[in-house]
């Protein structure tokens, strides 16, 4: 019993960062009905910025996340002006597509200058014993900034002007465009925002477990599946469905080999979408 | 006289598939073959692929599914069952028309990018499922006794290069069922349902039938170069059978060619295999092959959507009869 309860909290732990993750996915797909298929690179490049600033700046991996998430924003407004722009319009072939040759160009890049070799950040926060349960200390300050960063964007879309410059493109662009909202600048931010939150959420994983420029690919796949249950679209339902994905890794290994934990999620997945496309909480537009 | 003129974009077709197996057999080295045989391959993957993305406008992002389940049906019959390589081609197609079958009653209700991410979804969870089967193999997969080979022309070397006659054949064939899918009627249907599925509807295609249809046939020749392919390799495993990425160089060759054309994914997944060829062994674009190869795709998406025969279409009129 303790054991199951110690995986759940650990799951609960993990599935905060997916849901990040999982947000910056959603926030695409709300926002221009894009799929990121460079998602899963941007992860990778989000490990990689604070594997350098740690090993090579010696910084602190948690100032690293900072800076990583500036680089994160500007990587994803360039990547929006450079590849989605021309085909925002285009049918969904086009944009997908066009993400993913960004996809190939990063790993492309990334394998040529990093290899394929798995690295890991040394740096430990030690781990703290509740009862009868022991937690990373790296996973719950992970966990703990999820939330914050969850309740950060959550600030941005509804106090902010350019927020409110978001939701209102999510919700009709033309209209957005009429009321004078500059709707190209405020969809290069929100991809922008969708980058840096993959990028944060891979850096945050890096600080946890060891990874290779190509592991990125599970968390994307991890993304889909996450905003399909929380419903395309809606960031705090990405987030509880990376509660759900994260509890579900927890439990499923308690009564199965491990290597069944993707067959289900992915059948589950594809449930989702056939049962309720909208996914579990509904797309809130 | 009529009649050629009729067929001719399906003859050009042909012809340029030809051209491409006959290389090989005229230099008779094995290096040659081995290039032509990948060539060839994404020829014959690309044209099933077209027939549902170039016809029917629906995104499969997991199409080597069909690819690697039914050369997993086929490679169970033939190591573990003792069966023939033709049975076994025969049975892995059949395996892949039925999954499509009844997975296209399903999912082709999901539109646009929800179609898609169930197309990654299905092939993640059958890869992740046959990683636990233990029947297949699980992880580690199966392989071919060598003795096998022997009753394909006497020794590993004939048994490749009576492969490599095989999928010439089973090339041919794909592009000739594409050829007959367009021209038909039921291939207006699934062209009218790409430009709009509503009015499709309301101009009396059974769009559930057809789109159900059109997925079946893009799956069938897949499911046949599956068991062909892995027949060759010798041994088969998940990851390299249901590998994701090959479902999306499959459409980037569509892309390339021009999708919606029979000639298009043709010259798409011959080009782009000389072209990954040509890159992988450059001294300077070898490490970064992929990116080059990203970097091309970008400029496709971004300027010429059409792809080569698309474009050609566009500027030459003319020859729209013959480039089809």
């Amino acid at each position: 019993m303790d054991f199951l309860f110690a995986s759940i909290v650990d799951g609960l732990l993990l599935g905060f960062v997916y849901g990040i993750a999982a947000m910056g996915l959603t926030l695409i797909w709300g926002v221009m009905n894009v799929i990121n298929l460079a998602h899963g690179p941007i992860i990778a490049l989000g490990m990689f910025g604070v594997y350098l600033i740690f090993t090579m700046l010696g910084l602190n991996p948690y100032i690293g996340i900072v800076l990583v998430a500036v680089l994160g924003l500007l990587l994803g407004m360039l990547i929006y002006y450079v590849a989605v722009h021309r085909v925002i319009n285009a049918p969904h072939l086009s944009t997908l597509l066009a993400t993913f040759s960004i996809n190939m160009i990063i790993i492309g890049l990334g394998t040529a200058v990093f290899s394929a070799s798995p690295r890991n950040v040394d740096f430990s926060l030690g781990s703290i014993t509740l009862g009868p349960i022991t937690l990373l200390g790296s996973r719950v300050v992970a966990a703990i900034a999820s939330m914050l960063i969850t309740g950060g964007l959550y600030a941005f879309l509804y106090k902010t002007r350019q927020g409110r410059y978001i939701r209102a493109v999510a919700n009709n662009r033309d209209a957005a465009e009429l009321m004078g909202v500059p709707s190209t600048q405020i969809l290069a931010l929100s991809f922008g925002l969708g980058t840096m939150l993959a990028a944060v959420a891979g850096a945050l994983i890096a600080t946890f477990f060891p990874f290779t420029i190509l592991a990125g690919g599970v968390y994307e796949l991890k993304s889909f599946v996450i905003g399909v249950l929380g419903g395309l679209g809606n960031p705090v339902g990405a987030l509880f469905g990376g509660l759900i994905l994260g509890v579900l890794e927890g439990i499923i290994p308690t009564f199965m080999p491990t290597t069944w934990v993707p067959v289900l999620e992915f059948v589950l997945f594809v449930l989702i979408l056939l049962v309720r496309p909208q996914g579990i909480f509904g797309a809130k537009k | 006289m009529n009649g050629i003129r009729k067929y001719l974009g399906l003859i050009l077709a042909l012809f340029v598939v030809l051209a491409m197996a006959a290389w090989p057999m005229i230099d008779g080295k094995d290096i040659t073959r081995e290039v032509v045989f990948t060539m060839l391959l994404s020829v014959a993957l690309a044209s099933s692929l077209n027939i549902l993305l170039g016809y029917t406008g629906y995104v499969s992002f997991g199409h080597v599914v069909f690819f690697g389940l039914g050369g997993y049906v086929g490679f169970y019959l033939m190591a573990v069952q003792d069966w023939s390589l033709w049975s076994a081609m025969l049975a892995g197609g059949l395996a892949s028309a039925v999954l499509a079958f009844l997975l296209g009653k399903a999912i082709l209700r999901l539109r646009g990018g929800y179609f898609a991410l169930a197309t990654i979804g299905i092939n993640e969870a059958v890869r992740a499922f046959i990683n636990n089967f233990d029947l297949f193999g699980g992880p580690v997969g199966m392989s071919l006794n060598f003795q096998v080979y022997q009753n394909y022309g006497g020794g590993a070397r004939e048994a490749l290069w009576m492969s490599f006659y095989v999928l010439i054949a089973l090339t041919l064939l794909t592009v000739t069922l594409s050829y007959f899918v367009r021209s038909s009627k039921f291939g207006l249907g699934l062209l009218a349902i790409r430009e709009d599925e509503d009015a499709a509807e309301v101009m009396g295609v059974i769009a559930p039938n057809a789109k159900t249809w059109a997925y079946v046939l893009s799956a069938v020749f897949p499911g046949i170069l599956g068991v062909l392919f892995f027949f060759k390799n010798g041994n088969i495993e998940p990851a390299p059978a249901f590998r994701l990425h090959l479902s999306i160089e499959m459409i980037v060759m569509v892309m390339l060619g021009g999708q919606g054309t029979v000639l298009g994914p043709i010259l798409g997944g011959a080009g782009y295999q000389r072209l990954r060829g040509f890159l992988l062994t450059n001294p300077l674009f070898k490490n970064i092959q992929l990116a080059v190869a990203g970097v091309l795709l970008l400029v496709i998406v971004l300027f010429v959507p059409a792809g080569v025969v698309g474009w050609v279409r566009q500027r030459f009129p003319k020859l729209r009869r013959v480039l089809q």
